[in-house]
């Protein structure tokens, strides 16, 4: 087979488990399983084929024209280099990793097939946005996810999180989808094509006549898909989704798609320098803001999703200064790491039975109950601080090597004042990042206090695919940073010493402040009050005790994000900050004092409107004829005799009529 | 003889019966009205005859003829209104035309169903009904 | 008014007629017309008018008479024979036997007229005035000659309907055919009280029929 071919099948395979799951999923139980697990393993077998084949040569295009469009052509176009190649398999990856997963995490969950099936329309979604070489048919896959991650977020419909959560981030994607449509139609009207390749051509060319206004709106869409300030406000909430989904979403996926997208279109956005100073400044307020948010978490998960956005800041960082091959090597990396995390911090929530940080560090010898999730959690824990040798820290090093480089003038693709700004943010990230991955290890591992309730062992299929995503998770960026240049543009992705030094100096730093806060405030027993609500459900499956979770923590703790815990060392850092933090800079007060009031406001007066003013028109409107009507009724008597006289007078009428007309009188 | 004279004279006349039909409250007065404009247009019928068999050299006599077989027929339909009559007041107690009201939307709900010149279909109705009550 | 009188007078204008035919110099048989038909329209005027049901029926007989008597001056002499048998011989005696079936009441009923009378009278009045203005426009001028061989004797008649209108007549018999089943069929009783004057019905049909 042609690589071609095999290329069409890698997005094809999933979406056909998709339609299969879907239809089998009432009538046949026993294949929902499979027909889950296996065609995502295929394509990881094709993906990783294709990408062989590839091997960072020349890219592979094919495309055929399915009708005309009379205007700009639509193709079904396949434009696969070596970011494609190595995405898809990442994205492959990761979703087998999920199934697998979920097929352990839900096992006696009533709404499993449908769950698998959209999962699967998810990965093939997204591997036809990675493959795709036409935008249009990209913006297909773009808009399949968004719908997916809405069924997928609200998961867990019965709770009324799930449900504002999952409407939540459907609406503001597509928030950033409605420029990002019009920024679309804008590219494609200037280069005369949908064509990604003829677009490059185009920017090579000088053909694109208002790059700042085109890159501006496509970055609304990307904000709102890849979860960056002022459009990141989704990513949090959408926790009240089963956890195989958030690291679905979180690591290859959804938020994956944003940064994929721009990296695709890397020419134009360097087209214009406004447009990188605000991507830029875009990386900058996501990573450092979303840290100090981390930071403040009482949810395991929100921890997670606060850091998933940190690290797309990275990405788009990199991206703010011209460098594509290090953001997919970030992208890869944390795709790795970040889908062990959550896949970890599931077996844990299964384990503890309460998604609250404050509740674990009072259990007792927690990680004895999940030695698994312990040491593969720890390891994905020191990637994510980029401490070295694991892989985050090459794919951090890259970024900031690339900002460094840009600040000392060796690159004339960005403008030095946005690598003045990835790199200032850069570094405060690491720091921070650092102390929440520490803060969390403390809390979830370290806890004193009532042993951990015993919910027996984890399914196999939960644990195994674990230690899968660890190895890359520990070797891929040592292993990567050399052969990854082939692939991608040809810049070196080896770390710089000045900010290795720089960047673990500061990752050392904030763990180390972190442990000494720790023991500060663990010190201080008085402080231990108790607290916590723990969901037990022995028998139960992950998602069951994850979804009561969920709904419980409001409850217990009097907020969905934070717990009002003394011990907790992010408190005493924070100080001051930590009120803010933890409700995530109050964004969602001021989206709902700018947007939700005024629409609600606006609806208001629509339905004052329709009601009153409306209304009367069609109220009077019908009483007329009722009037009418109710005149008519009086005349039909029933008395035959009226009627005839009625028919007779008419006749005399007409026929006086007639005769006056006739004689011409 | 002037033509006006029995054209005027079958004119009134029909106009009478005419009046008796609309304003006669008994079936059977309203019967007698129809034979009162029946006859209005024989008389028509045959004064135009005896015009037109002087005008004309050939003549059918079709007035006459025709005025016979409106007596034929008006004998027929007197006998068929009274037997309709008298199925009607044997199932309702009453004659008058303007009791007769099934075809009105009553505030009862009763169905529309009873022509009343055709009274039978609502006279078996209610005959039915009698006989369900009394069974 | 006899018949003989009736006879002499039908004789006079037919051998009368002739010369100029003005409204103020009405012939004989005018003015026997116009005498007749007003005691004609009199006698139809009473009948729907009048509230006592019975003399309704009687008032009617006058009126078919008088109407009869117009056929004779008309020179119709067959069709008044059978306005007399037929009308004033059966008809009326039918529809008293009506009268009677359905418990008429004797002597003056108030209710006689329904409410619609006003608006009876309205349209019957204005249909009459339409009528006789239209009629009167077109036949102001227009003679009939009653002079010769009576238009309507037995013999002209009969010859007509048995030459040219053989087939009317005969389709006719079929139409009375079917009156009679269908008197028949209306007046049978249900099954369930089958008893009380099925006689009265037959003889009625059988006469109605004739």
């Amino acid at each position: 087979m042609t690589t071609t071919t095999l290329a069409v099948l890698v997005p094809l395979l999933p979406f056909l488990g998709a339609i299969a799951g879907l239809l089998l999923g009432r009538t046949a139980p026993g294949f929902v399983r499979p027909l889950a697990v296996l065609p995502t393993l295929v394509s990881l077998g094709l993906a990783a084929v294709v990408a062989a084949r590839q091997g960072g040569d020349g890219a592979v295009d094919a495309a055929t024209e399915l009708t005309p469009t009379g205007s700009v052509p639509v193709e079904l176009a396949l434009h696969i280099d070596g970011f494609a190649a190595l995405t898809a398999v990442l994205v492959t990856l990761v979703a087998g990793c999920v199934q697998i997963y979920s097929t352990g995490y839900l096992r006696d969950d009533p709404r499993y097939p449908s769950y698998a099936a959209l999962v699967s329309l998810f990965t093939s979604a997204m591997l036809l946005v990675v493959y795709s070489g036409d935008l249009m048919v990209l913006l297909v896959g773009w808009e399949v996810m968004g719908i997916c991650s809405y069924f997928l977020v609200g998961h867990y419909w019965e709770t009324p999180e799930a449900r504002a959560a999952s409407l939540k981030a459907f609406l503001v994607t597509k928030l950033g989808d409605v420029p990002f449509l019009i920024g679309l139609f804008a590219l494609a009207t200037e280069a005369g094509s949908f064509r990604v390749t003829r677009i490059l051509g185009a920017v090579a060319n000088g053909g694109i006549e208002h790059p700042t206004l085109i890159a501006l709106l496509l970055l609304a869409g990307v904000a709102g898909k890849s979860a960056q300030f002022p459009l990141h406000t989704w990513l949090p909430d959408a926790m009240a989704g089963p956890t195989p989904v958030s690291a679905l979403i979180h690591a290859a996926t959804m938020v994956a798609a944003g940064v994929y997208f721009v990296a695709r279109l890397l020419p134009l956005f360097e087209a214009s320098q406004a447009a990188m100073v605000v991507l830029a400044v875009m990386a900058a307020v996501t990573m450092a803001g979303s840290a100090l948010a981390a930071l403040a978490q009482d949810d395991i998960k929100r921890v997670l999703a606060y850091s998933t956005i940190g690290q797309l800041g990275y990405m788009t960082g990199a991206l703010a200064v011209a460098d594509r091959g290090a953001a997919v090597f970030h992208l890869l990396s944390h795709g790795a790491f970040k889908a062990l995390l959550f896949l970890a911090a599931g077996v844990i929530i299964h384990a503890a039975g309460t998604n609250s940080l404050a509740a674990m560090s009072r259990m007792g010898h927690l990680r004895d109950r999940v030695p698994d999730a312990y040491w593969t959690m720890t390891v994905a824990l020191l990637a994510l601080a980029a401490i070295p040798p694991f892989s985050g820290f090459f794919s951090k090093e890259a970024v900031l090597g690339v900002a460094e480089h840009v600040v000392t003038g060796h690159t004339e693709h960005a403008p030095a004042a946005a690598g003045w700004i990835v790199l200032l943010a850069g570094l405060v990230t690491a720091l921070l990042t650092a102390a929440y991955a520490m803060r969390l290890w403390l809390l979830a591992f370290r806890g004193y206090g009532a042993e951990a309730p015993d919910h027996g062992r984890q399914p196999l299929t939960m644990t195994v695919v674990l230690w899968v995503l660890a190895v890359p998770s520990l070797a891929l960026g040592g292993l990567a940073f050399r052969v990854l240049p082939d692939w991608f543009d040809g810049h070196d992705l080896t770390p710089t010493l000045t900010t290795s030094v720089l960047g673990t100096g500061v990752a050392l730093v904030g763990g180390i402040v972190t442990y000494a806060t720790w023991r500060h405030t663990t010190a201080h027993a008085v402080s231990r009050v108790p607290l916590g609500a723990v969901a037990a459900h022995p028998e139960g499956d992950a998602g069951l005790v994850e979804a009561e979770a969920i709904a419980s923590h409001q409850a217990a703790y009097g907020d969905i994000a934070s717990a009002t815990d003394p011990s907790d060392p992010g408190r005493l850092l924070l100080g001051p900050l930590h009120r803010h933090a933890a409700a995530g800079f109050h964004l969602d007060a001021v989206y709902t004092a700018l947007f939700v009031r005024p629409v609600r406001a606006g609806a208001s007066l629509v339905r004052f409107l329709d009601r009153e003013v409306v209304e009367t028109y069609v109220r009077g409107a019908g009483a007329l004829p009722r009037w009418l009507g109710a005149a008519v009724r009086r005349a039909q008597t029933g008395n035959l005799q009226t009627y005839v006289s009625a028919l007779l007078a008419g006749t005399v009428v007409l026929a006086v009529a007639v005769v006056l007309v006739a004689t011409g009188a | 003889m002037h033509l006006a004279y029995p054209a005027v004279l079958s004119a009134l006349l029909f106009c009478t019966g005419l009046y008796g039909v609309l304003a006669r409250r008994n079936a059977i007065l309203v019967l007698m009205s129809v034979e009162l404009m029946l006859n209005a247009v024989n008389l028509n019928l045959v004064a135009f005859d005896v015009w037109l068999s002087r005008a004309a050299e050939e003549t059918l006599h079709s007035g006459q003829a025709l005025a016979l077989f409106t007596i034929a027929i008006a004998a027929a339909e007197i006998g068929i209104g009274l037997a309709i009559v008298l199925a009607v007041y044997r199932n309702r107690g009453t004659s008058d035309i303007d009791k007769l009201r099934d075809t009105a939307e009553g505030p009862g709900g009763d169905g529309p169903d009873g022509d009343v010149p055709g009274g039978d279909a609502s006279a078996t109705r209610t005959a039915a009904e009698k006989a369900e009550a009394t069974a | 008014m006899t018949l003989a009188a009736v006879a002499t007078a039908a004789h006079a204008t037919t051998t009368t007629a002739a010369g100029t035919h003005g409204f103020l110099s009405p012939t004989g048989v005018e003015i026997a017309f116009l005498l007749v038909g007003l005691v004609t329209l009199g006698a139809a005027v009473i009948t729907v008018t009048t509230r006592q049901l019975v003399h309704a029926a009687l008032w009617l007989v006058v009126a078919l008479g008088g109407l009869a008597v117009e056929y004779l001056l008309l020179t119709a002499e067959f069709i008044a024979w059978v306005q007399v048998l037929i009308y004033v011989g059966s008809v009326v005696v039918l529809l008293l036997f009506g009268l009677m079936l359905t418990r008429a009441p004797i002597g003056r009923s108030p209710d006689a007229d329904s409410g619609n009378r006003w608006v009876a009278l309205a349209v019957s009045v204005a249909a009459a005035a339409a009528l006789v203005w239209v009629v009167v426009d077109a036949f102001r001028t227009t003679w009939i000659d009653l002079d010769g061989a009576p238009a309507g004797s037995t013999e002209v008649t009969g010859a007509s309907l048995f030459q040219h209108w053989v087939l009317p007549f005969e389709a006719l018999s079929v139409l009375l055919l079917a009156a009679l089943v269908g008197a028949i069929v209306l007046s049978r009783k249900a099954k369930a009280d089958a008893a009380a004057t099925p006689t009265t019905g037959t003889r009625r049909d059988t006469e109605g029929a004739r």
